[in-house]
């Protein structure tokens, strides 16, 4: 259902994850969402640095595994990472402890450094395992398994609408864009720019509600009842199964790591 | 304002993903089936709509817009806000995965709470003074989402105490700017669709 999400050099399928053949590809999306959480939720019991870098290993390994292009995912990463930077950076200054180096009268601490590499490395090895495990799936099919795993239907829906109307609206606001650029449009820091967003802003909101009211229309002429038909059936395989438990094994281990 | 896995401390991880369940089920019974395609499209605009760079000084900024949904959707901003959030941090790597409950309740409670304060005024007197209510509407959201990210910060650990003050801080231009640009697109809503702050299809 790739063609839902329309062109391939727009946002969403930009990375051009969908229909890669890697090994985790062909694995059970509902138990790739569970393991995803559950491996979350043992990076950030870590604390010492051995078992967060050998956490971070493990993204790495499962990336290599799905086949997923590693430039582009690191580089959504480190797009992240630069997201970050500024608080990791004051950490070293406010945590107190045995000193550094001193930056204008203010001192820089061991334990701050720590404190800043383990967030740094807990949150690459999360985002990284989240992007390989569940990011590489179609929106759609998300959408499914989030409902086979007992998400509110309406939850559901609002998240496949959304999936589906992100690469429309993107495309419209890129039109609205071309547009105002002909008309000689160049945003700077001036009251004519500030202007001119808001109204392009309103104009998108005002499009996207009568869009909404014509499809309302369009699903309700079908018979739209609110209910979702699945068009696949999920099946846990053995393989879904070994890696399941693969996966978990490797959280204990990493688990045992940090307390040794 | 993104908050990233590992910065925060245990118990308000927990909080913020029980008081965003909380919060998703209000919005979700405040979405009625006529609702859904309304509310999915306005997500996926929001969702566009914070790709938008505004430029500032030497730098620019992105929008958030949240005042915004709050506005147009009420209650239902939560689950929407929230779809978004899932879908930054799963196909795009923004934020985390054990940090989506207490980001969603940072960035959609005060849509909600702007939502529910300011609402009424939108679409009441001119279309300018409907305009300013929705400019300090936009204001008051970032304004609060910015301070419950300094307080998710500064309350799992005083060493976030800095950082907690310097977001706050650093985001009092994006204040202004999504004050005036919330402002403007209200008054552009009101004078192309005067009755949109009217339908209660949308409260």
């Amino acid at each position: 259902m790739a063609h839902l999400l329309g062109h391939r050099n727009t946002a969403l399928t930009e990375a051009g994850l969908f229909g890669r053949t890697g090994l985790i590809a062909t694995l059970d999306p509902r138990m790739r969402i569970v393991m995803a959480c559950l491996f979350a939720a043992t990076v950030i019991a870590l604390s010492s640095l051995t078992a967060l870098t050998a956490s971070l290993a493990v993204s790495v390994v499962l990336l290599a595994l799905s086949r997923l292009p590693w430039r582009q995912t690191l580089r959504r990463m480190a797009m992240m990472d630069g997201f970050i930077l500024f608080t990791l950076f004051l950490l070293p200054f406010s945590v107190p402890g045995d000193e550094i180096f001193t930056l204008w009268g203010f001192a820089a601490s061991w334990q701050g450094l720590w404190k800043a590499i383990e967030i740094a490395l807990t949150a690459n090895a999360v985002i990284l395992s989240l992007m390989v495990l569940v990011g590489s799936m179609e929106p759609v099919t998300l959408g499914h398994a989030l409902l086979r795993l007992r998400c509110p239907e309406k939850l559901v829906h609002l998240l496949m609408f959304t999936v589906r109307y992100i690469d429309v609206l993107r495309e419209e606001y890129l039109r609205l864009r071309a547009a105002m650029k002909v008309r000689g449009f160049r945003p700077g820091t001036n009251w004519h720019t500030y202007r001119s967003f808001g109204y392009l802003v309103g104009m998108m909101l005002v499009r996207a509600i009568e869009r909404s009211e014509r499809v309302l229309g369009a699903m309700k002429c079908r018979g739209f009842s609110g209910r979702i038909f699945l068009l696949q059936e999920f099946t846990l395989s053995p393989r879904d199964i070994v890696f399941a438990a693969g996966l978990s094994a490797v959280s204990s281990g990493l688990l045992i790591l940090d307390l040794a | 304002m993104h908050i990233v896995d590992g910065a925060l401390s245990n118990p308000v991880v927990i909080g913020g993903a029980i008081a965003s369940v909380g919060g998703i089920a209000l919005g979700l019974r405040a979405l009625d089936l006529d609702r859904i395609p309304t509310a999915g499209m306005l997500s996926a605009s929001f969702f566009v709509a914070s790709l938008i760079h505004v430029p500032i000084g030497p730098s620019s900024v992105h929008l958030i817009l949240n005042g915004l949904a709050g506005l147009m959707l009420g209650w239902a901003a939560f689950p929407a806000l929230f779809v978004g959030l899932l879908l930054q941090a799963v196909f795009f790597g923004f934020g985390g995965l054990t940090v989506l409950g207490v980001n969603a309740v940072n960035i959609a409670f005060p849509a909600v709470l702007a939502g529910l304060l300011i609402r009424p005024m939108i679409g009441r007197g001119t279309a300018v003074s409907g305009a300013i209510w929705g400019g300090i509407g936009g204001a008051l959201a970032i304004a609060l989402t910015t301070f419950m990210v300094a307080i998710s910060l500064a309350s799992s650990g005083d060493a976030f105490v800095p950082a907690a003050k310097l977001v706050f801080v650093a985001h009092i231009p994006v204040m202004v700017i999504e004050a005036l640009l919330t402002g403007f697109a209200v008054l552009l809503a009101r004078k192309v669709k005067p009755d949109l702050f009217f339908q209660s299809a949308l409260a």
